[in-house]
């Protein structure tokens, strides 16, 4: 127990809460001198709270020691270059690491908790849903200096947000992982920025729990002004969470970006790096331009908040639309940062599981960046109600429908990747292809919304709500298990267990369809996005009855899963060969991984996906007489 | 070639499969609900064609998925790999140029549809419509009616001059379609053409705080002649109602007020006024006030210098009244008992 209070998480969380102090109780003695007033509902006044939280992120990175090189390189003092482990066992998720395997399984790991706190929160507003009416969220309740339709507007929120943030990490897991292995690389190109990258994302995520008991943020999580100019003062700890949360983003997809284009072994050019890489780079790229405009966009509305710059507000000149567009040229193209490493797992696990090449290679490589550069040019398609120039809305018809083609090749490709293949369903194949077949869903129902018209009716309902969720879903969720059972023999040297994996499919699937056909059935027939009530007299009680059981199901898939996965550490089946029969090069080494990946370099000789063609290779060790040579 | 006549066969049966079963959902051909507006017409038109072709891709996709999942399965013992094809750039380019050429079609298509619904009528009737958290108001210009009911004539185009007083709104009644936000500091425009006589609701579509649920008023279709006869009762009871009481009803309409207190006990985002005069009022702080006018007139002024307990105070604007209309609006409220 002392081991695990000495941890750079819990460092880092004590600094935090230090920090916090420090920074509110400066304003607020600066204010006292000032003759301010230095209290308000949440005992420190707003700006007090803000600079409180904004010091808390940087008390927690120096308290928890990632930064710590760096200020001593600043001093001249020298550091190892290369990273040694200090710690052993469990310890050394816990503390900062600069082994990108820890960091994948530390971003991986804060995914799934964070999946569960935002899953947690939709199964709370779901049971509120599953009747009209206000049931245990009413107007009597009082809870964080909130009544029940106000909680359940920052439940709603936050679920949005937390969801973002658990994908955003979930996505840097898998890639920081698997990318350095597919390379064949010893490590990323900057280990301590990566390690910095995965810490800045803790005391972001402890922020936006934080907003929850300030008083809330009932404004989704887009938080358009006015609304979120007036809400109570958890807004801006989520504004601030969001905005640190982007600072891991950035740098990580700098980081992936500047390992793919130095670090890929000997042979290995554009077109035969595997697949997912080109999905890493394509959603790193959009991760390194756009998450600017999020954090700037939240920004506004702070220095709106704190400072009277009416940027947004119309009394002083300011326009609340802008924010939209603000907002949206980031949170468009993050839809693309969720879904294309996805799409790329699907890439990379179907030829292994169908025992044949992948199906146009340099065509799935190229729609990855055409939908992350389509990606930019649509996001006003979010705005087709909001009072933007009308006929400006066509072009962003137009666009948002070209991201059909580079989508549809991704999908005619996979389905000639498996024709005349030789499957077989393990866990992780199954959940291939639940992915997609959700995603087919998912895309499907776009168009519709990208039609401004029929989007007249669409735009903010479940309609949407249903759209959204499949798209993520398939285009990140299923995938994102798929690699997880798929790549943890190689983290562990065990395999989860098939059973439980096929139960939580089998679980997770069906229900999923209830949950997001319901959504779009009630979407048409008027149920609003973000209300805690409905009319009864619209006669989907029934409806929302069956989506609330389906949303449990899922809600218990996950926890199976959950238990699996950590079951599996030390009690899985012992799997430390090539558990799937890949050619992959991570594959060709015994489980789990050894720390500095590779013992022996190797070289690309080959296709990486010539399944089927007898005598080839992908990947060929160099003999250590042949790397003396090369010295 | 066998699998790929059986293939193509599945496909096509699977299509009509999934637009039927679509259309017995009730959603093919329209969009819920009723089509109670012209340009919900020409919106359900593009939908019919879009579900027409997600049916088939659906099925484009699904089929040869389940037909190989099926046919091309791994048997038991058998270790060898599939065919090696490594890809077919003819195929490619197909199924890349005979998307672009669709979705160029649906474009204009969307284009088609969405300059129907713009389609402006020079006789339209213009209505203002105000928004605030969390209620509508309607007004008249032409009648000098002002009143909390949407009430429209069938078949004649109007266009409501939209306004928000506090944050963003969005009108969207489902029968008509079209949705249309209302933005602090500007006027937007909805333009619509009932043609179903009925009772509809106007909802509140962009989240604008805490009671956003509740924020519906109803939209009434008439025929000409309940038309007319509607505006003539109003105009009659506005002159009627010249009285303190009545005038300051008509405040806590046009301000939006009973959007949050009710007037009949129930409980909304604020207190209720029922019984709210004379009566004794406990404060958050646990200390108690009698509702004299001097409380009344404070708070509707700022109600943040008293606050009820159980009520958050913050939620409630600001508004800038005469000394007469508050005197009006505190005359109203002793009325409800």
């Amino acid at each position: 127990m002392k081991k695990f209070f000495s941890t750079a998480l819990m460092r880092g969380l004590f600094w935090q809460l230090i920090g916090t102090l420090v920074g509110a109780g400066l304003v607020t003695g600066i204010r006292a001198i000032m003759g301010l007033s230095t209290t308000d509902t949440f005992f420190f006044t707003e700006p007090a709270w803000v600079l409180g939280a904004f010091f808390g992120v940087l008390f927690f990175l120096a308290g928890n020691g990632s930064v710590t090189d760096w200020f001593k390189w600043a001093r001249g003092i020298e550091t190892p270059e290369h990273h040694e482990e200090h710690y052993s066992g469990w310890e050394k998720y816990f503390n900062v690491s600069l082994d990108h395997k820890v960091i994948g399984i530390q971003y991986t790991v804060t995914a799934l908790l964070l999946i569960s706190i935002g899953g947690l929160f939709a199964l709370i507003f779901r049971t509120e849903l599953a009747e009209s009416g206000l049931q245990f969220l009413t107007l009597d309740m009082k809870l964080f200096g909130q009544n029940g339709p106000q909680l359940y507007n920052t439940l709603m929120s936050l679920h949005g947000m937390i969801m973002i943030v658990s994908i955003l990490l979930g996505v840097a897991g898998i890639i920081n992982y698997v990318v350095p292995l597919l390379l064949g690389a010893q490590d990323m190109a900057f280990p301590r920025l990566n390690a910095f990258s995965y810490w800045i994302a803790v005391p972001a995520a402890v922020l936006l729990l934080m907003s929850l008991v300030l008083g809330g943020f009932g404004t989704g999580w887009t938080g358009y002004p006015p609304l979120s100019a007036r809400a109570p003062v958890g807004v801006q700890m989520f504004f601030l969470g969001v905005w640190t949360a982007g600072w891991s983003s950035i740098l990580g997809a700098l980081n992936v970006i500047a390992t793919v284009i130095r670090m890929r072994s000997k042979g290995m050019t554009a077109m035969r790096m595997p697949i997912f890489v080109w999905a890493a780079v394509a959603t790193s790229i959009i991760a390194m331009t756009a998450t600017q405009l999020i954090g700037l966009s939240f920004q506004l509305v702070m220095f709106q908040r704190l400072l009277g710059m009416g940027f947004f507000d119309p009394a002083k000149g300011g326009n609340p639309v802008l924010f939209q567009h603000l907002f949206w040229f980031y949170s468009h193209p993050a839809v693309y940062v969720f879904v294309l490493p996805g799409l790329g797992v699907i890439s990379e696990l179907l030829p292994v599981f169908a025992r044949k090449p992948l199906f146009g290679y340099r065509w799935i490589a190229m729609s990855s960046m055409g939908i992350a550069l389509v990606g930019f040019l649509v996001w006003a398609h979010h705005m087709f109600t909001s009072g933007m120039n009308e006929y400006l809305r066509v072009p962003f018809m137009y666009s948002t429908l070209l991201v059909a083609i580079p989508t549809g090749v991704k999908f005619f490709s996979w389905v000639a990747t498996i024709w005349k293949g030789k499957l077989s369903f393990e866990t992780p194949m199954l959940f291939v292809v639940g992915a997609i077949v959700v995603f087919l869903m998912g895309g499907l129902t776009g168009p519709p919304n990208a039609t401004i018209s029929v989007d007249l009716h669409l735009h903010d309902t479940y309609f949407i709500v249903g759209h959204f969720h499949d798209t993520i879903f398939g285009g990140f969720v299923f995938p994102f298990f798929a690699a997880l059972y798929y790549w943890f023999p190689k983290a562990t040297g065990r395999r989860m267990n098939e059973t439980l994996g096929k139960i939580h499919f089998w679980l997770m699937t069906p229900s999923f369809f209830v949950l997001t056909l319901g959504m779009m059935d009630v979407g048409l027939l008027g149920m609003r996005r973000r209300i805690v009530d409905y009319d009864p007299a619209l006669g989907f009680d029934n409806v929302h009855l069956v989506m609330t059981i389906a949303g449990y199901l899922i809600g218990l898939s996950v926890m199976i899963f959950i238990y699996n996965f950590f079951n599996s550490i030390k009690k899985g089946e012992k799997a430390e060969g090539n558990v799937w029969n890949s050619r992959s090069p991570e594959w060709q080494v015994p489980s789990p991984m050894p720390t500095h990946n590779y013992d022996q370099p190797f070289e690309v000789v080959g296709e990486p996906y010539d399944y089927g063609l007898p005598g080839s290779k992908y990947v060929e060790f160099i003999v250590p007489a042949a790397k003396s040579k090369h010295k | 070639m066998g699998h790929f006549v059986i293939v193509g066969i599945l496909v096509i049966v699977m299509a009509i499969l999934t637009y039927m079963g679509l259309d017995l959902a009730g959603v093919a051909t329209q969009m819920h609900p009723v089509e109670a507006s012209l340009q919900s017409l020409s919106i359900d038109w593009l939908w019919h064609w879009q579900i027409v072709a997600i049916s088939f891709l659906f099925s484009l996709i699904v089929v040869p998925m389940a037909y190989s999942m099926i046919v091309f399965r791994r048997r038991k013992g058998d270790t060898s790999d599939g065919e090696h094809f490594e890809g077919n750039t003819t195929l490619e380019i197909v199924w890349t140029v005979i998307p672009l050429f669709a979705v160029l079609v649906l474009a204009y298509m969307g284009s088609y549809s969405l300059g129907e619904t713009r389609r402006v009528d020079p006789n339209a009737i213009t209505i203002k419509v105000k928004a605030q958290q969390f209620s509508w108001t309607f007004e008249y210009p032409e009648y000098g009616i002002v009143s909390n009911e949407l009430h429209l004539p069938v078949d004649q185009q109007v266009v409501l001059k939209m306004e928000s007083s506090d944050v963003i709104h969005s009108f969207w009644v489902p029968e008509f379609r079209v949705k249309q936000d209302v933005v602090p500091g500007r006027v937007t425009e909805y333009r619509i053409t009932p043609i179903l006589v009925g009772n509809y609701k106007v909802r509140c579509a962009e989240l604008c705080g805490a009671s956003h649920a509740y924020m519906e008023n109803g939209v009434i279709v008439d025929t000409k002649s309940d038309y007319d006869a509607w505006i003539t009762e109003q105009q009659a009871a506005a002159l009627a109602n010249q009285t303190p009481e009545g005038k300051g009803q008509a405040l806590t309409v046009k301000n939006g007020c009973i959007g949050c207190h009710s007037v009949d006990g129930s409980k909304m985002t604020g207190p209720t006024w029922f019984g709210l005069a004379g009566s004794t009022v406990e404060l958050a702080d646990g200390t108690t006030v009698v509702a004299d006018d001097a409380y009344l007139s404070e708070s509707i002024l700022n109600s943040k210098a008293k606050e009820v307990a159980g009520f958050s105070p913050t939620v409630m604007p600001p508004y800038s009244l005469t000394p007469e209309e508050i005197a009006n609006i505190i005359a109203y409220i002793k009325t409800l008992k």
